[in-house]
């Protein structure tokens, strides 16, 4: 296997002029600052230090965050930018999905467009006369191909440009995060041109959010982070590695939010509605709930989970003086404020007799059996006829996460049963 | 940058196409479409015309008939001063292109100055039709240099056109600046008063600092006077215009890298 796309210890540094973002050539040259304003003045490390190799012929997909510096490698491998040290080396015509249409003059023809389009991607005349009914027929622009660009829809704009792109034949592709150009069955159709080019022996790298589609589409992934490269190879275990520290991010999040709205939290008084969602934390504290953690199945406290997982709530309780009236709740809301689930130990028939001092009260789930999504947690102590000792409204934040996307709010335990008639692939 | 230089060649058909592009666009949608190329400077003749010959009047018979005069110079101002301004936007306009598609950024302001030479050579049509009807025809011997004027000019313009591009994208005041710069530089050069007046003739050694002086009164001698006498002057002009365009080059081929980041 010979090695189409190289990238030895490529840093990338952009440079910003932000000292002189009002500055113009007359101050420039009153000032004699000319040369001086030429240079940049404020670095900004997009890339550091990244190595990759793609195999000719082999699909590859860049994955990582907002800002972590995809869409820079792959405009290095494009050419479009040079890197600031290392040494990016590509064998082979390049084509580069980066901005579908880029280029197009919008008052004249989608046909002259093609033309002119094609060129710029490197075509010869002739061979764009080639393929220019392959090109029309594949962004189904038929009728509309000597319209002016400026009258075509944005979808049509984008398919044009991708069909250009496409059919320039290129042995590397450059692909950044473009497949959303068109309805379902044009996505489709984009998704086997790529299969085909993977066919004939192209190199595609892919920059993408669509993690599924790199599961599905790609032989290798590489993920970036803060312009660094933190895994590459199989991308199933890259995408793993990936949503691991995705999920990391999203916990440290949640448990900011969480000790934000802990700390801010102003006593107030409840309001009529229980239900009515806002946050905050009221009540006398003759009781009162010092702290509160989510467990899940690791042992360790955490705030993100996956649906059926179990977690336990673990309130940590001091009572003032001996108190012989309290009841214990929990309850769950979704983001859109509806209460999922609510209990309190007095509704389950539980009648309180003493707490004193220091206590432990935990909420055991076996079964956190919510669809995805993030959720609010409800906790609070209080008398039986309902004057709060401590209530926690909205206070916790926690995510459930699900390999299934169900919609709704509750995903009971269940299977499908099908008489030995009804068959899946 | 010679290797860069070298590439530019290969990029030919596609400045090719865009120069079509260009003026394709410019007047899609107007009523009159190309005719537009003939009908400019037309117009503007008619008006230089009217001012000069009715309002301001010229007495010197030596540049009679005042409009076919005025004409062999206000054509290739006009092709310079637009190839300026428009090259002074034209990384900005295509910003899209450089921090997109891999696309040799040169190619944009060359595209601004070879457009407007295809307006400047449909000139010539009117320049011709106006000699024929004035019955004044240029000497058939100092022709040969026509091309020769035309081709320093290029050279001349493409330089500073490729420095100011890429002075624009970094300070977007060089157009505000090159403007008045342009009208300054127009009325400083002989184009509707003739370079043998008493009062150019004054100050000649400043005149023969301005290198459009030299463009100016070439053009003029080849197409209007008699006699061709500036061939030398014009010859050193042309190495000149090869020193423009080397360190035009040069600055562009410097601030390359910057574009994607400024524009």
């Amino acid at each position: 296997m010979t090695t189409a796309i190289e990238l030895v210890n490529v840093s990338k540094i952009y440079r910003r002029y932000s000292g002189r973002q009002f500055a113009t050539l007359k101050s420039a040259l009153l000032k004699r600052s000319l040369l001086r304003d030429l240079r940049p003045n404020e670095t900004f490390v997009a890339l550091k230090d990244v190595s990759f190799n793609v195999e000719k012929g082999s699909t590859v997909g860049v994955i990582g965050r907002n800002g972590s510096g995809k869409s820079t490698a792959l405009k290095l491998v494009a050419g479009i930018t040079k890197p600031s040290a290392g040494n990016v080396r590509v064998t082979g015509r390049i084509s580069a999905l980066i901005e579908l249409g880029a280029g197009f003059h919008p008052e004249i023809s989608g046909r002259e467009n093609v033309f002119i389009n094609g060129i710029m991607l490197g075509l010869s005349k002739r061979e764009v006369e080639e393929r220019f009914d392959d090109i029309v027929n594949f962004a189904e622009l038929r009728e509309f191909i000597d319209a002016p660009v400026k009258t075509y829809s944005s979808g049509m704009y984008m398919r044009l440009g991708f069909a250009v792109a496409i059919h320039v034949d290129p042995e590397v592709l450059l692909v950044d995060e473009v497949l959303a150009v068109g309805d379902e069955s044009f996505t489709h159709k984009c998704l086997d041109k790529f299969g085909e080019l993977h066919r004939r022996g192209k190199t595609v790298l892919i920059v993408t959010h669509s993690l599924g589609l790199v599961e599905r589409l790609c032989d290798a992934a590489v993920w970036l982070d803060g312009g660094e490269k933190q895994v590459e190879g199989d991308p199933k275990r890259v995408i793993g590695a990936y949503l691991t520290a995705v999920e990391e991010t999203e916990k440290q999040q949640m448990a900011a939010t969480t000790s934000r709205a802990v700390r801010t939290a102003a006593p107030s008084l409840p309001t009529d509605d229980m239900f009515q969602a806002t946050e905050g934390r009221w009540g006398s504290r003759e009781l009162e709930i010092t702290s509160v953690e989510l467990v899940g199945t690791s042992g360790q406290p955490s705030l993100v989970f996956h649906t059926g997982d179990s977690v336990s709530i673990q309130l940590h309780v001091r009572a003032a003086r001996s108190i012989a009236d309290f009841v214990f709740g929990v309850s769950v809301f979704n983001t859109d404020g509806v209460c999922c689930f609510g209990t309190n130990t007095d509704i389950e028939h539980m009648t309180s007799q003493r707490i004193e001092g220091e206590a432990e009260v935990t909420f055991a789930i076996d079964h956190l059996d919510l669809v995805e999504g993030t959720y609010k947690l409800d906790v609070a102590v209080h008398r039986r006829d309902g004057v709060p000792y401590d209530y926690h409204r909205q206070l916790y934040t926690f995510r459930v996460k699900s390999r299934t996307h169900d919609v709704g709010v509750f995903r009971p335990a269940h299977r499908w049963i099908f008489s030995p008639n009804v068959k899946f692939k | 940058m010679f290797a860069n230089l070298g590439t530019l060649l290969r990029y030919r058909g596609l400045v090719q196409s865009l120069v079509a592009r260009e003026l394709k666009a410019r007047y899609r949608g107007s009523v009159l479409g190309f005719v537009w190329s003939f009908v400019n400077p037309l117009l503007l003749l008619s008006i230089y015309s009217f001012v000069f010959t009715t309002i301001m009047r010229s007495d010197d018979p030596r540049t009679r008939p005042y409009a076919l005069f005025m004409f062999c110079g206000l054509l290739p101002w006009t092709w310079f001063s637009a190839s300026l301004t428009d090259a002074t936007s034209s990384l900005i306009s295509g910003g899209n292109l450089i921090k997109k598609v891999l696309f040799p950024a040169e190619v944009l302001p060359i595209v601004s100055v070879l457009a407007n030479m295809v307006h400047f050579v449909l000139g010539l049509v009117i320049l011709a039709a106006f000699m024929i009807g004035f019955h004044h025809y240029p000497h058939a011997a100092a022709l040969p240099w026509f091309p020769v004027v035309v081709a320093v000019q290029l050279i001349f313009t493409l330089g500073l056109a490729l420095a100011l591009a890429a002075l624009t994208a970094h300070f977007r005041d060089t157009r505000d600046l090159l403007a008045n710069l342009l009208t300054l530089w127009f009325f400083a050069t002989p184009i509707i008063y003739p370079y043998f007046r008493p009062s150019v003739e004054r100050f000649l050694w400043l005149f023969r600092l301005n290198p459009f002086y030299h463009l100016a009164v070439s053009y003029q001698e080849i197409l209007f006077f008699e006699q061709f006498g500036h061939a030398r002057s014009l010859l050193l002009l042309g190495l000149l215009s090869i020193g423009t365009f080397l360190a035009g080059y040069w600055l562009f081929d410097r601030l390359r890298d910057s574009f994607a980041e400024v524009v």
